[in-house]
């Protein structure tokens, strides 16, 4: 017989990885960002426990400035699937002020994500997190584990990971360390837009080109649903073609120009796309090893 | 990005095509200064995998090295202790794809300090790219990559002679090179070997042929990489299904989840359960995209069989003409990748197929030394060191030799004080079980329906662990608990604590 296509091994690894975690913790839960790689992890879950029900809670830790499509979107497509979904903010940060503007956005980040995502795994008492980070898309990950250790403070030793040798995982912890796993490791950008394609998975439609009101600065296309992005002189929204590449909160997350309305048009998009996919994310580049320092302080 | 579109095909011919395309994971090694991560970062650009944000950021990384061309290395270092040491630490996966396959490599430093590294590459790829450096031919790092690629069970190796262009593209060099490896493979008979000239920096028979080297008929690197056959053994072997999860959402429904590591299923097909024996058949194989006919290595289901067998987690399915080996005493080959020194006398996890078991490391029958491959006498194994060693496993185990399956013939070993992974095993056989001082002092009886043990420390079963379930559901698992208390009467006794009983 012919050997199985990339999707199809992706797709039976992952499942294995569910598995394992639901095998071998206490109190697993999922990481949902609400992003396209969310959406992916939740069409695994459900194949990986079919015909049973999902067996983990999902954890959103929502810092009060997603996109208001994405909030529509997570509640409408969860409650359809029938998911037991729990929501967790820093208030007393978003109370004190806290916003990538007036605080900067590695404070900000820190506060109302890696605070609050601490806390939030520390209210649920849950041991293990699953969560959709690839290796591709940033280097400090492509040397992460699939399983992942975090001592009790929920930070990662870069320089001190367990070796992981083969499909066996060692999920083996001491009360109150935790594992983060990412059963899409070994996925990259194109495999999951290929996947949500094949599978006609649902996607928050910001993803989707459409006009929508932009300031232009440069080269970047800002979204201007929160009332605190500051303005330069004289500048006026205009209405831009233009879809999401990937999704964070709406002050940070550029929108690139494009016409892609649909998955096939995104994929065609993806094939002559120079630039990596992160390259929007304003908090990937606030100094060098950025993404490196954040997950050793405890970021996803 | 990562995909070259053919010119010529529309797109949805395209999306068609990429759907069926395969994936082939490899692993590349090579010495320090052999250009390796040049010869990948290479791999990279040419496909196309390179964003320019990527190149942009690498390019200006370069400045405080050396700043001119583009440090491919650069694109692989992911670590800012390596790019600030312009050395690599750890194994790190990197993606690329083309018009035919989809690739997944494992890049592994090349010191000597991280065969371990190596060895994790190395575990889950199907193919080896071993560097050589054209002015300094075969070295002795290139039999320890050889040997561990073997060692592995990789057994296709590509030997890229890289760095031609320093030596005039010479095809004698090439030919001394190849001759002499071929003399070092000779003790891999399932290797297969591929000999390609190239210069990474340069692009010579990387991703096209090189007009450079005109006497050299093989295909390019990249040609080969597309076009090696992949996966073919694994499906044709014999049927093996490690139960990851027993699935009961309801009372009609009892499955048994999990992937098939080798061979073929079908519904009717006679199976054998392990480690209990008993016989029955496959009733269906069911997924979420509907029940199959037939499913093969890889694949991911759910597996419900003809008769209600009590099953669970670390159980075998398996095909009832071909059946794995069964012992408590067990022989493999171990790979040691922690600073603390292995301990003989000292119980550590063992995790293998989706179990987790003690068991006690008994004897260090040798080291090898992975430069010479002679045998060494030793009573330890340091970081990085390979040998072979006989452990007793406190259940029985049913596995398979490694050579037969990767699998099912490979666990780890995990210290229980601090939960890190030790080492690496490779199985290789049975062993007898040696006796044993009998257990002073400890007693063991059913209190309550709770089975409980006693000691002169006082401890006893964690209630409600899952070693006391089993102990009370399987008389096969408590004979296992016993067996395994016998085992600890050595010398972890004493400091046993009630958490150290929990299976």
């Amino acid at each position: 017989m012919t050997a199985r296509s990339h999707l199809q091994q992706l797709e039976a690894e992952s499942i294995h990885i569910m598995r394992e975690v639901v095998a071998e913790c206490q109190r697993p839960v999922l990481l949902y960002s609400i992003g396209k790689d969310s959406s992916v992890l939740l069409r695994l879950a459900q194949k990986a426990f079919y015909p049973g029900p999902v067996p983990f809670p999902l954890l959103h830790i929502d810092t009060g400035y997603k996109f208001k499509e994405m909030i529509e979107f997570r509640d409408r497509y969860t409650a359809e699937l029938g998911l037991n979904l729990i929501v967790h903010t820093n208030r007393a940060a978003l109370n004190e002020g806290a916003n990538p503007f007036n605080w900067g956005t590695q404070r900000c980040c820190g506060a109302l994500k890696t605070t609050a995502l601490l806390d939030g795994l520390r209210n649920g008492g849950f041991d293990a997190a699953i969560g959709g980070a690839r290796r591709d898309e940033e280097r400090s990950r492509a040397k992460e584990r699939v399983f992942s250790f975090r001592d009790q403070r929920g930070q990662w030793d870069p320089r001190n990971q367990r070796p992981e040798l083969w499909n066996i995982f060692n999920t083996r912890i001491h009360p109150g360390e935790s594992l983060r796993v990412f059963p899409l490791s070994n996925w990259t950008e194109f495999d999951v837009w290929q996947y949500i394609h094949a599978e006609d998975i649902p996607i928050v439609p910001l993803y989707l080109a459409k006009p929508r009101l932009m300031l232009e600065r440069g080269d970047s296309l800002l979204p201007i649903e929160q009332s605190i992005v500051p303005r330069q002189p004289g500048e006026e929204p205009k209405l831009v073609m233009c879809r999401m590449r990937s999704l964070g909160c709406s002050p940070c997350t550029g929108a690139i120009r494009s016409e892609a309305d649909t998955v096939p048009r995104i994929i065609e998009e993806l094939v002559t796309m120079r630039r990596s996919e992160r390259q929007n994310r304003v908090i990937d580049h606030d100094q060098d090893g950025s993404m490196e320092i954040k997950k050793q302080e405890g970021y996803f | 990005m990562a995909t070259l579109v053919a010119p010529t095909e529309t797109f949805s011919a395209f999306l068609e095509r990429e759907k069926g395309k395969d994936l082939l994971r490899f692993t590349t090694a090579g010495s320090v200064d052999d250009g390796k991560s040049t010869l990948i970062g290479r791999l990279l650009y040419d496909s196309r995998s390179v964003y320019d944000d990527q190149l942009e950021s690498v390019t200006k990384a370069s400045v405080g090295r050396n700043a001119g061309a583009i440090d491919f290395s650069l694109l692989t270092d992911g670590l800012r202790a390596e790019r600030e040491q312009g050395i690599t630490i750890d194994v790190a996966y990197r993606y690329f794809a083309t018009p035919r396959r989809k690739f997944i490599i494992a890049d592994t430093p090349g010191h000597e300090q991280y065969t371990r590294n190596m060895v994790t590459g190395a575990s889950t790829a199907e193919l080896a790219i071993v560097l050589v450096d054209a002015r300094k031919g075969v070295l002795v790092q290139s039999r320890r990559h050889s040997y561990i690629a073997g060692l592995l069970g990789i057994e296709r190796v590509v030997i890229a002679v890289n760095k031609m262009d320093l030596v005039g593209y010479d095809e004698a060099v090439f030919t001394a090179i190849e001759k002499d490896f071929r003399a070092i493979l000779a003790r891999f008979p399932n290797v297969e070997p591929y000999f390609v000239p190239v210069s990474a920096l340069a692009g010579d028979n990387i991703v096209t042929r090189s007009s450079n080297m005109p006497w050299f008929k093989g295909p390019s690197l990249l040609e080969h990489l597309e076009t090696v056959p992949v996966g073919m053994r694994v499906s044709t072997a014999a049927f093996r299904f490690p139960v990851q999860r027993v699935v009961r959402p309801n009372q009609e429904f009892r499955g048994y989840a999990g992937t098939i590591v080798s061979g073929t299923v079908r519904p009717g097909d006679p199976v054998t359960i392990l480690p209990s024996g008993r016989e029955t058949t496959v009733a269906s194989i069911v997924t979420f995209d509907g029940d199959l006919d037939q499913a093969s290595a890889g694949q991911s289901v759910t597996l419900t069989l003809s008769q209600e067998i009590d099953l669970s987690r670390g159980d075998f399915i398996v095909s009832s003409e071909q059946l794995p080996l069964k012992s408590h005493g067990i022989t493999s080959t171990l790979v040691w990748l922690n600073e603390k020194p292995a301990e003989v006398g000292k119980r550590y996890r063992i995790k293998h197929a989706g179990r987790q078991d003690w068991a006690i490391l008994r004897q260090i029958d040798f080291r090898l030394n992975i430069n010479t491959l002679e045998q060494e006498a030793v009573h330890t194994l340091e970081m990085n060191a390979i040998g072979q060693a006989t452990l007793e496993t406190a259940r029985v185990l049913c596995f398979d030799r490694y050579t037969d399956n990767r699998v099912t013939g490979s666990f780890i070993l995990i210290d229980p004080a601090t939960n890190a992974t030790v080492a690496a095993g490779m199985l290789t056989g049975t062993a007898e079980t040696g006796t044993v001082a009998p257990l002073a002092g400890i007693a063991w009886h059913l209190r309550d329906g709770a089975l409980v043990l006693t000691s002169e420390q006082g401890f006893s079963i964690k209630p409600g662990s899952t070693g006391e379930r089993l102990a009370m559901e399987d008389p096969e698992a408590l004979e296992a608990l016993r067996h395994m208390l016998r085992r600890l009467g050595i010398a972890p006794f004493a400091s046993a604590t009630e958490s150290d009983f929990e299976i």
